[in-house]
């Protein structure tokens, strides 16, 4: 830069020493690589804390403590005529069971010599779920020689015993609670101690449909599984053929013109095109203009299947660009049309690579709320859709929007279940992750 | 017939027609199959398209065009079903008519099976024309019953089924790009930081790790960042920053939603950037590293320079995704509306009150609902915009080094 004859005298260099500026630009050069790995220890420790929190809020929720004790179906009670008609027998309503077990519960206190102060009649209604009576009433509905037995019947505890036993309602808390009492709280120790309430795995949490605002311990996951099912099963049978069909069109036959271009543009552009937007067009269209059922997966699926399209043709593009062209040159060449040579060599040869961004893209539509909260499937749906194809026109809900339904719920116990049901979500998730990990892995080719 | 069985008595004349189809080209020739200008199987493959897709085709467009047609009773779609399945017999009769040894039947098929393709991907284009459609209209029918200017420029969000509701856009415009801005504050640097690091000073073993993990936030659904807003951020923004700082006390705020939005979009930034940062030729790191340069000012004065319009563009995509995102701020956020500069406060954005107005029980004439559309219509012209900025300036990056 300047002349090196103006230069004062060189300062006197060692290799072995570092001067000032060497020293300082080495330390900038450690606090630049610092801020690197700090940035991906933040995301990481970011993920660690959102999945210890789903795992610490939600793994109880797949426990539920359960109550195992003798009832006396009185005859006097669930069938006054005493003429065992369960036509009649329906005329009783699930209140008269709750005295049943009521009355079975107080006996069974009795019987095993708890001796807690201040239990009120309210603290043993309360102990029991309220879906006990209900569950109770149907199997008597169903079983009419029950009527005047003695049975050991097991049946849940109510949310807020279930936590007192989880720990999450400590005897402070109790005492605090309106709705609870410390008598309730040490009720429910004596109990667990003698072994009448214990806790099991919570099957019903899976497999049973939504409960109400009242009795958490109830909701479960069966008809938003179901529904997220039949969605996906649609969005595969869809998306796949179609987006197979427009990949193999636009990567292997599509001349370079206008139409090309637009539909491109238009494939790009609907990759980000935010999802809720897709619930307003699955309202306005399919809902309002076509007229099919609001909450019905089968409108979910079309919703789903128009999201996931940009996804699956640009994995399937991929896929097909990466089988080389010596293939096509070798079919060609033995005389096989361009339609047999993508059909008969190119697509199967993609194929793994098809199915890999398939998966990905059903994976993507399993977790996705938004557009489905517009298409109605917020609504409280308590019965199962019936097998497809009429199902799939029956209201359902899904995975991630019952997930949303409960968060807005008042009861604390309703985030136990959301947190229980974002772990199996990430389950499903993690599992067709897995699957087509193992499918790249097992058919991947490299030319 | 219910739709269900037209389309089973359809696909079961298709079958019958391929068999069909197949035995009398193989018959015409009484079995010597080289006589014949296509193979058997494509006779019969004809016959099958022949069958099924014309009346799929009316099937398809009888749904469609059946809410269009105001006189149109139910008679007229029980029609469909016999129609197409007459369709579906003739098309039998006409393929089967049409057999000939030097019949082109392969041509054919492929001619058919080119068009499907063209068909499927036209599909694109019909969702977006779906979308605009539906946007256009309902949000005209909207400012029929609501003067645009005030939905534009109205400052109060005061929404009564009732009537005389206030709906001025301003207050949720401001909460979405506030939310927006935060989550880049936090998407952008750690995003990026993580891509640079990734790509030019971790180890193979270090990659191994960290690239899985941070894709592992990418495919997590928003639903679960939206409780994790609500259960856990929320909460702790407010006990130990808000309130310390006598700045509010809602666990929902414009904070929490930005913080956790933010983290959902690193993986976005880090994996758009990582693409970009090592698209810069190697020769440029060569350079500079020779000239005497550490490396972490050959990233800061060659390599960051050089991918500076593709980092745009990723930032520009990443705040498309931001302005879009709806169930972050549905939990998160909280359903105030309101212009403030306060962080700890709660307010709401356009995605959260499109749910808002459109979950429940709706009325298509109220200016309530129709509401949704006009601000789905400002959702959809923002993200647009900034995608095809975005895609400008990254394309024009591009052709530097190509």
């Amino acid at each position: 830069m300047s002349d090196p004859a103006q230069t004062a005298p060189r300062p006197r260099r060692s290799l072995l020493q570092t001067d000032a500026g060497t020293r300082r630009r080495n330390a900038a050069e450690r606090r630049f690589r610092t801020y690197g790995a700090a940035a991906i220890l933040t995301a990481m420790a970011a993920l660690a804390v959102l999945m210890f929190t789903v795992f610490r809020d939600g793994a109880s929720a797949f426990v539920q403590a359960r109550a195992t004790i003798p009832v006396v179906i009185a005859a006097d009670v669930v069938d006054p005529q005493g003429n065992r008609d369960p036509a009649e027998m329906a005329k009783i309503l699930t209140m008269s069971y709750s005295r049943l077990l009521d009355q079975a519960l107080t006996r069974e206190i009795a019987r095993s010599g708890i001796q807690v102060g201040g239990l009120t009649q309210r603290d043993i209604t309360g102990f029991l779920s309220a879906q006990a009576r209900a569950d109770l009433r149907r199997a008597v509905l169903a079983d009419p020689s029950l009527v005047g037995q003695e049975i050991e019947w097991r049946m849940m505890t109510s949310s807020r015993v279930d936590a007192m036993l989880k720990g999450r309602i400590t005897r402070e808390m109790a005492a605090r609670d309106a709705r609870t009492s410390v008598a309730q709280y040490d009720l429910a120790m004596a109990l667990r101690d003698r072994g009448v309430v214990r806790a099991g795995f919570n099957w019903r949490f899976i497999t049973a449909p939504d409960g109400s605002d009242s009795r958490p311990e109830a909701a479960g996951l069966g008809v938003a599984i179901l529904g997220s099912f039949y969605m996906m099963l649609i969005v595969l049978v869809l998306a796949l053929p179609i987006g197979v069909a427009a990949s193999i069109w636009l990567e292997e036959f599509a001349p370079k013109n206008r139409l090309t271009d637009v539909i491109e543009v238009n494939i790009s552009n609907l990759a980000a095109v935010p999802s809720i937007v897709f619930g307003i067009l699955g309202l306005a269209a399919f809902i309002n203009f076509v007229g099919l059922p609001r909450s019905a997966p089968i409108v979910g699926g079309l919703v789903l299947t128009l999201m996931t399209l940009p996804t699956i043709i640009i994995s399937t593009r991929a896929a097909l660009k990466a089988v080389p062209p010596s293939i096509r040159d070798a079919a060609l060449g033995v005389g096989a049309s361009r339609m047999q040579t993508v059909f008969h060599h190119v697509l199967p040869l993609a194929m793994p690579g098809v199915l890999t961004g398939t998966i990905l893209g059903l994976a993507q539509a399993l977790g996705e709320t938004a557009p489905l909260m517009l298409i109605g499937m917020v609504a409280f749906v308590t019965t199962y859709p019936s097998a497809p194809p009429q199902g799939l026109f029956d209201p359902a809900s899904a995975l991630p929007v019952q997930i949303y339904n409960w968060t807005q719920r008042a009861d604390p116990a309703f985030f136990e279940r959301a947190s229980g049901a974002i772990i199996v979500l990430l389950a499903f998730l993690l599992a067709m992750n897995l699957i087509a990990i193992w499918l790249r892995r097992k058919f991947e080719r490299r030319w | 017939m219910s739709p269900l069985t037209t389309l089973i008595i359809i696909l079961g004349l298709a079958g019958l027609g391929y068999l069909l189809g197949r035995r009398r080209a193989v018959a015409l020739v009484a079995g010597d199959t080289r006589q014949l200008h296509s193979r058997p199987a494509y006779h019969g493959w004809l016959v099958a398209l022949l069958a099924a897709l014309p009346p799929l085709g009316l099937l398809v467009l009888g749904g469609l065009a059946g809410p269009l047609i105001p006189g149109a009773t139910h008679g007229a779609g029980a029609l469909l079903a016999p129609a197409a399945a007459l369709l579906a017999l003739a098309g039998l009769g006409v393929g089967l008519a049409r057999i000939s040894p030097g019949f082109r039947a392969r041509n054919a098929v492929e001619r058919v099976i080119g068009l499907l393709l063209i068909l499927c991907s036209l599909i694109a284009i019909a969702t977006t024309l779906g979308i605009v459609l539906s946007l256009v209209f309902e949000s005209a029918s909207f400012f029929r019953l609501y003067p645009w200017h005030e939905f534009l420029f109205g400052t109060e969000w005061t929404p009564r089924f009732g009537g005389g509701s206030k709906l001025g856009m301003l207050p949720l415009l401001w909460g979405t790009l506030y939310i927006s801005f935060i989550a880049l504050l936090v998407a952008v640097p750690i995003g990026l930081f993580a891509a640079i690091y990734m790509s030019e000073y971790a180890s193979r073993r270090v990659r191994a790790v960290a690239k899985p993990a941070i894709e592992v936030l990418a495919g997590i659904p928003t639903i679960v960042y939206g409780l994790f807003a609500l259960v856990t951020v929320g909460p702790l923004i407010r006990d130990w920053l808000a309130q310390p700082l006598g700045l509010g006390d809602s666990g929902a705020s414009v904070a929490t939603a930005g913080l956790v939005m933010g983290i959902m979009l690193i993986p976005f930034v880090s994996s758009l950037s990582d693409d970009i940062i090592n698209a810069v030729p190697q020769s440029l790191r060569d350079g500079a590293l020779g000239l005497g340069s550490t490396p972490s000012e050959t990233i800061r004065h060659v390599v960051i320079p050089a991918a500076l319009p593709g980092i745009v563009g990723a930032v520009l995509l990443a705040a498309s995704r931001a302005i879009g995102e709806t169930m972050i701020v549905v939990l998160g956020a909280g359903a105030m509306a309101r212009i403030s500069g306060n962080p700890f406060e709660a307010m709401t954005t356009i995605t959260v009150k499109i749910v808002g107005q459109l979950t429940g029980d709706n009325d298509f004439n109220s200016p309530e609902t129709l509401v949704a559309f006009a601000l789905g219509l400002t959702l959809f012209v923002m993200t647009l915009g900034l995608n095809v900025l975005a895609l400008y300036i990254v394309r024009k990056y591009r052709e530097q080094y190509e």
